[in-house]
């Protein structure tokens, strides 16, 4: 009996065993080595975060931990589907005056992060070199997030490797956001359902947003859940179409 | 009924991600637009229907609860299975751009959230 094969066929079950293991360890981290001053949620994260490393050095895989047999049903758990279903549940918690109330700032917020992310994705690659319209709006696209950069690149005809460069960049912004988030909440008062709509809307990064208020404080999950899900969809339609042309105008 | 609550908690992601990809496809781009925010509008307004109508009973919200509190597991499982060695095997452009949107991202935060709606 090959006892890999048998944790693979239960992968989903397995993974949730290993999580229950980190979350575990982490708690214990975090209570008795770091005296509660970084929550156990955060130090999970990023136990996550260094198995996912691990995982892409072992198997050169992109799936991160993933891709080892024994660990496969972290794609299952821990892919788009599981995540959103779990963010769409914590919404029972959420009130619509408070939503109401930062609307305004919700949507000001939503648009100033995809112009910011995109104009400073192009000066980053304009500082590296690329000097073309195609390949300067995939970089642009790909700081908005891991998914609106290949879109963006594939609909323009940008080389591959830019398009890799752009995925990159979106992967280490979801990454950067997870790490940081709890780090910097309470100095720029990420503390308040209103703050957590507008941290949504210029972070946009579902995965970064979704993980980083998680490590902050939970209740604040569905609200910057709420900004960050439209924010991918917006960057598909705006980056290759009117952002591109703008670029194309001004070179 | 345990399974009720699930259910209304199922039917509301579908509802909600459906509408997303419809909304998607009809812009003309290859994602979905606003899924997972119908999807918690979708499942405020029912359950605030069914608790208006006296629908639920016994322990419908533990089906809903489960899986709100499974939320941390789930992202630590994301986490995970992120390609993060990607992140380290591009170079310097993919650093300094990702890192210095996040920077700029958070600095914007305490701005933006000065501005309230305010009620006439």
């Amino acid at each position: 009996m090959n006892i890999i094969s048998f944790f693979e066929k239960n992968g989903m079950i397995t993974s949730f065993m290993v999580i229950a293991i980190i979350m575990l360890i982490s708690e214990q981290i975090s209570t008795r080595i770091l005296r509660k001053k970084i929550p156990g949620s955060a130090i999970a994260i990023l136990i996550g975060l260094i198995l996912a490393y691990y995982g892409g050095v072992q198997s050169g895989g992109e799936k991160g931990i993933a891709d080892i047999a024994f660990f496969s049903g972290f794609k299952l758990v821990g892919g788009s589907m599981f995540r959103d279903f779990c963010i769409v549940a914590t919404a029972l918690g959420v009130s619509f005056p408070v939503i109401i109330q930062a609307g305004k700032a919700g949507v000001i917020s939503l648009i100033l992060g995809l112009v910011v992310s995109f104009v400073l994705g192009v000066l980053v690659g304009w500082a590296f070199d690329y000097h073309d319209a195609e390949s300067l709006s995939t970089i642009g696209a790909g700081t908005l997030t891991f998914i609106v950069g290949p879109v963006t690149g594939s609909a323009l005809g940008a080389s591959s490797d830019v398009i890799a460069l752009s995925v990159a960049t979106g992967v280490v912004k979801a990454i950067a956001v997870t790490i940081f988030t709890p780090l910097i909440a309470s100095k720029i008062q990420l503390n308040n359902p209103h703050s957590a709509m507008v941290f949504g809307g210029l972070m946009g990064t579902t995965s970064g947003v979704a993980a980083g208020l998680a490590a902050t404080d939970q209740k604040l999950v569905p609200y910057g859940a709420l900004t960050a899900t439209f924010y991918t969809g917006l960057g598909c339609l705006l980056c290759p179409s009117v952002f591109y042309l703008l670029l194309k105008a001004i070179l | 009924m345990l399974i009720y609550g699930l259910g209304l908690l199922a039917l509301s992601y579908l509802a909600g991600q459906l509408f997303g990809d419809f909304l998607g496809e009809f812009i003309g781009v290859q994602a979905n637009v606003g899924g997972v925010g119908f999807a918690m509008l979708t499942l405020v307004l029912l359950h605030n229907y069914f608790q208006k109508k006296h629908w639920i009973k016994g322990n419908f919200d533990d089906g809903i609860g489960f899986w709100s509190n499974l939320y941390i597991p789930v992202i630590v499982a994301m986490s995970a299975s992120q390609n993060a060695l990607l992140a380290f095997n591009h170079g310097i452009l993919p650093l300094v751009a990702g890192i210095l949107i996040v920077v700029l991202g958070f600095a914007l935060v305490p701005l933006i959230s000065t501005i309230k709606t305010t009620n006439e």
